[in-house]
């Protein structure tokens, strides 16, 4: 069961209309290492995860995953909310528009849909913890990309926010890959 | 949004982050005293400063984790994307 609760993790800030931005931070909702990927990846691999620990910090993360895909819905919303037709044009935010105004929709930077196909959920536990650290690592160095792409202070305060949860899940999910390391040596042992 | 109201919401964002913290790292570390105390007393302050909150600008939560004055409140503006810190 999950329950909404009506404020973000973290105040998303912009200093004013950004529709290029906007565009370049998309691809953290829907593409390849974005929030949304990282959520659905957690949240189908704890079912097969053996120990106490593991199971706990898929979920506790998987569910801190989807409050991040709000902030970045958050942030597209407020850096196009105010875009005028001219400023649409004029920041290649045409092509998006023509399809769906300014809705948000989980596609990366390029436009390409979301899709199941980024992630992975093999029942190996130990290399589905190996992608989880990959997939954490990778969705640091996109945020690294992001905040060099602005000059934004108040938006590179949120964007510096989820690319330090990105090093917290890391460290995390390495001390979870050496707890199910032990309890398969321990299985082993009897 | 009003000043006082966003202090609190800035407030209770703080809080909650550090338990959020707090529970990853107790996840991993489940028989560290100190963190499992340092736990419990963000959690009560969260709890504290929900209700106050709540009490002057109405529920945060749905699905009866919180209660509403008349007429139903959840429904209320501003939504998080919409607050302007
Ligand atoms: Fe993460």
């Amino acid at each position: 069961m999950w329950i909404y609760e009506k404020k973000l993790e973290y105040p998303v800030r912009v200093s004013g209309c950004d529709p290029r931005m906007a565009q370049y931070v998309m691809t953290q909702l829907g593409g390849p290492d974005g929030e949304l990927s990282a959520a659905i990846r957690y949240l189908n691999q704890r079912y097969k995860m053996p120990t106490g620990k593991s199971k706990a910090l898929l979920t506790d993360i998987g569910t801190e995953e989807m409050a991040h895909v709000e902030m970045i819905q958050t942030m597209i919303y407020k850096l196009t909310k105010d875009a005028s037709i001219e400023e649409i044009k004029e920041n290649d935010m045409g092509a998006y528009y023509a399809i769906r105004d300014k809705a948000i929709y989980p596609a990366d930077s390029t436009g390409n849909p979301w899709t199941a196909a980024y992630i992975q959920s093999i029942g190996d536990v130990k290399a589905d913890l190996y992608e989880d650290l990959a997939a954490e690592q990778k969705a640091r160095a996109v945020y690294e990309n992001l905040l060099k792409l602005t000059d934004d202070p108040l938006l590179k305060d949120s964007l510096n926010f989820l690319r330090e949860r990105e090093l917290v899940h890391f460290k995390r999910f390495g001390e979870a890959l050496r707890d199910v390391e032990e309890y398969s040596q321990c299985k082993k042992h009897y | 949004m009003n000043k006082e109201r966003l202090k609190m919401l800035l407030k209770l964002q703080e809080v909650e982050f550090a338990c959020i913290e707090l529970n990853l790292y107790l996840d991993t570390h489940p028989q560290d005293q100190m963190a499992l105390m340092k736990y419990n007393t963000c959690a009560y302050q969260l709890d504290v400063l929900k209700k106050q909150y709540e009490c002057m600008y109405g529920p945060i939560l749905n699905f009866g984790f919180s209660q509403s004055q008349y007429p139903f409140q959840w429904i209320e503006d501003p939504w998080p994307w919409e607050i302007e810190y």
